[in-house]
């Protein structure tokens, strides 16, 4: 059985290329890994190793011939046991009929190419993604407490729960937390599970995506999400891609939490908000509470949930109160929005801090008889289109607001989502409010101009209400 | 082959216990280990000039990166660990894989981006996972495996259940900054980490001499206390020897060790690979003098453990194994298009 060598190609685009040099003539004995030729292309070259030994019977291309295609024989080894005259007669039988089928077969690929690219085979369509379940009502007590404790007693009642969580991140443990989320804990559970660690952002993150491939249900605190552009490659690249890449072999049940976006006078650096560059990647969930109530269910749920989640807290409201159900049972369902205030009129949808300002705009707008809808989001991934939609079908009108920049924000996305969901019962353009498209500014007049205010979305809930 | 400059060993401070845990046998290589080397080694010699074929018909996309040349130091280091030991590596990962013994004919339908792949096609070369056999992957980013390794033992730690993670990675890593970051934590913390620095001399086009301040990289630990040690990476017996030593130091609660792997890769960064930047007589060099399954080979021929026959018996197992993966990997269908929208997330 004569066997043929190929010529290969060196990169999946080249199509032909010179063969420059033969380092064996007919009779040689070759071994596999053995360099039997160099070919040249104008980007590379490469010496051709034997896989397969034999000996070599024919020589089909000669030296320093260009234009060679790809995959077409250049030259016939006589296998083992076989005579080189055999091999070398069974190549040229082979040729003499075999030119116009070998022409014809290197051309088809190419045709099947074309054919390919003018008619790509469709992708099927995204599978229906469930609703998820409806937030159940509480019927039992509350407790009032600020969103600072929410998220610490959610830490808390997890850690109690299952002994893989633990907290890691800088200042989380000695020092109670840069923001003091983290009070109490270090006592608690002790320095094997809440770890103070270097200011290593990158590597840390790595490093927790790491215990989460191994098993463990790290928590990862970045003091603020503005570090974590630093590790932001961790978080992508292997936390959201590795479940898909591995063919759902492997997870990555890790949060990666911190406050987001502006606090107070602090400038451009630290007052990032970066909802969309995290909800727009498959493989992450996003969550951004407003209540404490929200912060402490949607944390417990982030925390169980066997997927990466990017918790995105803000530190002016840390201190804010709210009443949240007591118990270690509350968990909130991820995906789902909450209408925080019902109304005909208009739809204002917001999330995290924005929330609040959201409710005052509403509060204003009732002094003249416009009836607000207000959505506190919640999720930003899986986002919760169903009751945007539901909400636009009672008003007809949808303001955004986000504190984050306005190109490819969260209100973009909104805009082209109600484009595709909702246009026939829209009466007025979607209408994005959100922070000014520059870095934020440092003094305080300048930064609150930048900032989405509760007059700014007053403003726009009119125009789009025509009133 | 580069020798380093100066005494090739960071000390380890003294060990205050030893293993509770017995590890995989003595120092010494008896007759029928260096055989299974071999054949290890062979079966990844074998495999990847397989792979470089079947991405030269075209049958492997994109990046392609083969392992040729480096083969003593996966398999030398795989006979030192125990089950559960944690491995992970970079995007030269074909050898890795079949060192822990996942299927060829897995890691080969992977490469012709198949159904009956590793990650289902979805991943490639670069991408491939076994949990079973503790193979963390396969990563495409340079230096990232490098924190993910050191997690990997950090769950080791926290867990205590006495296992090693063995977290390879390339000269051209060793400049990264999250290696210097997952270092320093691992030291900090005594994590039971092997970092297995394969310096093949080259990061892609760029020697370490042109990229790197201080090139004998089994020094790069110094500023972290973690001890290192330089070995002769194109020598099987060597890289056992000292990988012993090093998981032991890991397994013992001793903390982070470093193995400067002295290697080489006979084949270009990636199939499409100009060649420019070294000479023809310094791979030939390699080839002929250096090459470690010839030296694995040498040692067993000379010292009588085997003869030619035997040989021979192991190089017909082998083509045959890396034949039949080459046709299962060509004959497995390609993923089936609703593929395209599952492994996104896990079920809640």
């Amino acid at each position: 059985m004569s066997i043929p060598v190929l010529m290969p190609a060196l990169s999946p685009t080249m199509t032909e290329g010179k063969l420059a040099k033969w380092h064996v003539k007919v009779g040689d004995k070759v071994t596999s890994g053995q360099v039997i030729c160099e070919i040249e292309t104008d980007k590379a070259t490469m010496e051709v190793e034997a896989v397969d030994e034999g000996t070599v019977a024919k020589i089909m291309v000669e030296e320093g011939t260009e234009g060679v295609a790809v995959n077409a024989p250049i030259v016939i080894l006589a296998a083992e046991g076989e005579s080189v005259d055999d091999a070398a007669k069974a190549a040229s039988d082979a040729a003499k009929v075999a030119p116009a089928a070998a022409a014809a077969k290197a051309e088809a690929p190419k045709e099947e190419a074309l054919k390919a690219e003018a008619k790509p085979a469709a992708a099927p369509p995204a599978p229906a993604v469930a609703a998820p379940a409806a937030e159940p009502e509480w019927k039992g007590k509350t407790v009032r407490m600020t969103v600072r404790e929410a998220l610490r007693d959610a830490m808390a009642e997890e850690m109690r729960r299952d002994g893989k969580v633990f907290l890691m991140g800088e200042e989380v443990a000695q020092y109670q937390g840069a923001y003091k989320v983290s009070q109490g804990l270090l006592e608690e559970f002790g320095e094997k599970r809440v770890i103070d660690t270097p200011i290593t952002e990158h590597g840390f993150a790595g490093l927790g995506v790491g215990a989460a491939f191994g098993g463990l249900r790290p928590i990862v605190e970045f003091m603020t999400f503005n570090f974590a552009m630093q590790a932001i490659d961790q978080i992508i690249n292997s936390a959201a891609k590795t479940r898909y890449m591995s063919g759902g072999q492997m997870g990555c049940p890790i949060v990666f939490r911190g406050p987001n976006g502006a606090a107070a006078r602090v400038g451009a650096q630290h007052s990032q908000c970066y909802a969309s560059w995290y909800a727009h990647v498959p493989g992450l969930r996003v969550l951004a509470p407003w209540s404490a109530a929200d912060a402490k269910g949607l944390l417990k749920a982030a925390i169980r949930d066997p997927n990466p989640v990017i918790f995105l807290e803000n530190e002016i409201l840390y201190g804010h109160q709210f009443d949240v159900p007591e118990g270690d049972d509350f968990v909130l369902p991820i995906g789902k929005a909450k209408v925080e205030r019902p109304g005909k009129d208009v739809t204002i949808t917001a999330f995290s801090i924005m929330v609040g300002k959201a409710l005052q705009a509403a509060d204003e707008l009732a002094k003249s008889g416009i009836e607000a809808e207000v959505i506190n989001l919640r999720s930003l991934r899986p986002f919760d289109t169903e009751t945007i939609v539901a909400s636009i079908k009672k008003t007809n009108r949808l303001v955004s607001v986000e504190e984050g920049w306005p190109f490819a924000g969260i209100g973009s996305e909104l805009a082209a989502q109600m484009m595709d969901h909702a246009f026939d019962w829209l009466d007025a353009p979607v209408k994005r409010v959100a922070g000014l498209d520059i870095p934020l500014p440092y003094a305080a007049n300048l930064e609150k101009m930048a900032l989405p205010q509760p007059d700014d979305i007053v403003k726009a809930a009119r125009e789009v209400c025509n009133r | 082959m580069a020798k380093p400059a100066t005494k090739p060993t960071v000390d380890a401070p003294p060990a205050k216990s030893e293993s509770s845990q017995p590890g995989p046998g003595s120092n010494s290589v008896s007759p029928d280990q260096l055989k299974s080397f071999y054949r290890d080694m062979l079966l990844i010699r074998r495999f990847e000039e397989r792979a470089g074929q079947l991405y030269g018909m075209g049958l492997i996309g994109g990046f392609c990166h083969l392992y040729i040349g480096q083969e003593a130091v996966v398999v030398g280091m795989q006979s030192t660990i125990i089950d559960k030991d944690a491995i992970i590596t970079s995007y030269r990962d074909h050898g890795h894989m079949l060192a822990a013994g996942m299927d060829p004919k897995g890691v080969m339908a992977e490469l012709t981006g198949r159904r009956d792949g590793y990650s289902k096609g979805k991943g490639g070369s670069m991408h491939m996972f076994s949990r079973e056999k503790s193979f963390y992957g396969g990563h495409g980013i340079v230096g990232a495996q490098v924190p993910i390794g050191t997690g990997l033992a950090f769950a080791h730690k926290y867990n205590g259940d006495n296992n090693v993670s063995l977290t390879y990675f390339g000269d051209g890593s060793a400049n990264q900054g999250q290696v210097s970051e997952a270092m320093n934590m691992a030291a900090l913390w005594k994590l039971p980490v092997v970092y297995v620095i394969e310096n093949n001399r080259y990061g892609m086009g760029t020697s370490v001499e042109r990229s790197t301040a201080i090139t004998e990289l089994y020094r790069h630990g110094q500023a972290y206390g973690i001890p290192g040690e330089a070995v002769d990476g194109m020598d099987v017996v060597a890289v056992r020897a000292a990988g012993l030593k090093a998981v032991d130091h890991a397994r013992s609660g001793r903390g982070p060790y470093i193995l400067e792997m002295q290697t080489y890769r006979y084949r270009g960064h990636s199939m499409s690979d100009p060649a420019k930047y070294r000479t023809k007589e310094e791979v030939d060099k390699y080839r002929t003098e250096r090459d470690p399954i010839d030296h694995a080979r040498k040692l067993m021929l000379d010292g009588r453990m085997t003869d030619e026959a035997a040989l021979k018996a192991i190089d017909a197992e082998i083509r045959k194994i890396v034949n039949d993966s080459a046709e299962f990997a060509q004959q497995s269908p390609e993923p089936d298009p609703s593929e395209l929208w599952t492994d996104v997330l896990a079920e809640a």
